[in-house]
């Protein structure tokens, strides 16, 4: 069995009558990727500042790292590494300097502290500008400091609250590239983000957070499938074969972006179990498909529906 | 690692990180020795040779004047200083940084601590150079050694009082410029008191006031240590009014930073 490395239930807080998260549950599995995905507003950096101790929560039973969020925060802090949505670094010390104090806060020996900054400032791209105030750096490299400081202790949950918002394209790829090689070290990563590649492209489970209720919840793929709109697409060799298959399975219709019109749409959730007996009832009649395509709607598809779901439902 | 070796650890980490930042921001320590020392000049040079005829002691004009005023400038220096640490605080709770650091485990006040110990060793450096200014200037104290340390010592206690108070009062403020108003009174209270003139020559209601609040014991005292006046029952006050603004401030700080 998986041990937990975030376990809440029964999330909530509100600020006056504004209810920021009315009921979270969480299940995050050590040693992956949960990105938490929702529009502005929708509660995930209130939901980050709760798990990492920033504020409290009105209700609700948390464990964070095994750790009693309200009975044993400093226990959950002494596990845990926050990087926020705005730049957590000092900007009047140089980078190097910035490493240093939070060696010297991790209470490491003066020497670890020395080489693991100097790890750290190589492995992000940071050496030449060690020497330089944090003021002077760009968005991207101070984005990278203030991941490095974070995992300065090496924290085994690390808290990610919009780490690439703002960055540009190329940032955002070695921010992702550096998220992959902590999860492959081991370490569990709560990522919020308002990026559906993003998170498509980093996490093994996500949960769509909207109006500070959770709307839907699974992997990529399963959230993918929820919706209407996938369909597998047949491409056969001639006229004969299509007209049997469509004889043979009862539904679809000629694609008409093929020019040929020998390409069958199918609607269909894209599931194995489905293509399985798709397939099957093409094997039964004999017919062979040239090629064969699965598409599922991406996330943009998923979130646009679900989000406008759950507006009309509380209006 | 005990409760206490810890506190001191995070607190002296805290206190580089503050001397570092004060290096590196130097302004505010100039404009924190600076200032004082043009107001000396211009009590000693411009107001100084009439307000010292009315002192009615020993000495007459200015050069009594230079002897009068010194403890009066040094504590409205300190005042003065409170101002810059309200905002420094202010300014540095709006940083990410800030937010950091109550995600870590580690002894929660270090981070005021380490504004306290910067700010008190900022202004010792700015009553340092008052001092060598007062000097030059024909400032005459006949204290002895031990009575040169009582006066540090009382300064600190007070310097120290005052800073804890204006990092409460930082926290307290929504933004850096309101920061900035909450010490105004503190300027005010020196020439309130005996500051710059003798209390007796005031009407009865402000004399009243002058006379029972915190600055003009403190003010009293450190006369009488550097110049030989009269203390009276002053000491024990001027130290019981540091000691308890320090540590009502200290609780509050601390209170107010926890809550946020």
């Amino acid at each position: 069995m998986t041990n937990l490395a975030i376990e809440a239930s029964g999330l909530r807080k509100s600020y006056g009558d504004k209810v920021v998260l009315d009921g979270v549950d969480l299940a995050v599995p050590e040693g992956t990727i949960f990105s938490l995905l929702g529009p502005n507003g929708a509660g995930k950096t209130t939901t980050v500042q709760i798990l990492s101790t920033l504020i409290r929560a009105d209700d609700g039973r948390v464990k964070v790292a095994g750790h009693d969020l309200a009975r044993q925060a400093d226990d959950v802090r002494g596990a845990i590494g926050v990087t926020g949505q705005y730049s957590a670094v000092d900007k009047l010390l140089t980078g190097e300097e910035n490493l240093l104090l939070m060696a010297d806060l991790k209470h490491l020996p003066k020497r670890e502290g020395k080489r693991k900054a100097k790890e750290l400032l190589e492995r992000f791209d940071l050496a030449d500008a060690a020497g330089k105030t944090a003021a002077t750096y760009s968005g991207g490299m101070q984005r990278r400091l203030d991941l490095a400081m974070t995992l300065v202790g090496d924290p085994r949950l690390i808290f990610l609250d919009e780490p690439t918002t703002g960055l540009d394209p190329r940032s955002r790829r070695t921010m992702w590239q550096i998220v992959r090689d902590l999860v492959a070290g081991g370490v569990t990563i709560f990522l919020t983000t308002q990026y559906l590649d993003e998170a498509d492209e980093l996490a093994d489970h996500i949960a769509l957070l909207d109006h500070g209720t959770l709307i839907a919840e699974g992997t990529p793929d399963e959230l993918k499938r929820l919706i209407p709109g996938g369909h597998v697409s047949l491409r056969f060799t001639g006229d004969d074969a299509l007209n049997g298959a469509l004889g043979a399975l009862g539904r679809g219709f000629v694609d008409p972006a093929d020019e040929n019109r020998l390409t069958l749409q199918v609607p269909s959730d894209g599931s194995v179990a489905s293509l399985r007996e798709l397939l099957a009832r093409l094997d039964a009649a004999g017919i062979e498909p040239a090629d064969l395509g699965v598409h599922t709607p991406d996330l943009d598809d998923v979130f646009l529906t679900l989000t406008g779901q759950n507006q009309e439902t509380t209006r | 690692m005990s409760a206490l070796t810890l506190a001191a650890r995070d607190s002296s980490t805290m206190v580089r990180r503050q001397l570092k930042r004060l290096v590196r921001y130097p302004s505010m320590t100039i404009q924190l020795v600076i200032t004082p020392v043009i107001l000396l000049l211009v009590f000693v040079y411009v107001f100084g040779g009439t307000l010292g005829n009315g002192l009615g002691g020993a000495g007459n004009g200015r050069s009594a004047y230079v002897n009068y005023v010194v403890p009066g400038i040094l504590l409205m220096a300190v005042a003065t200083a409170a101002t810059g640490t309200a905002v420094m605080v202010a300014t540095d709770m709006t940083e990410g940084v800030i937010a950091r650091f109550r995600t870590m485990r580690i002894w929660r006040p270090a981070v005021l601590t380490g504004h306290v110990v910067g700010a008190v060793i900022q202004q010792l450096l700015g009553m340092a150079v008052l001092i060598g200014v007062a000097l030059a200037m024909g400032f005459r104290p006949d204290a002895t050694v031990v009575e040169w340390l009582a006066a540090a010592g009382l300064l600190i206690l007070f310097v120290v009082a005052v800073t804890w108070l204006s990092v409460a009062l930082g926290l307290k403020a929504q933004t850096p410029e309101s920061a900035s108003n909450a010490p105004m009174p503190l300027i005010l209270l020196p020439f309130l008191g005996s500051g710059f003139v003798p209390t007796d020559s005031m009407p009865t209601v402000l004399r009243w006031f002058a006379e029972y609040q915190p600055f003009t014991p403190i003010m009293e005292t450190l006369r009488g240590l550097l110049l030989g006046t009269p203390i009276g029952n002053s000491g024990p006050i001027a130290v019981a009014w540091c000691a308890g603004i320090a540590v009502a401030s200290y609780l509050w700080a601390k209170h107010t930073f926890d809550k946020a």
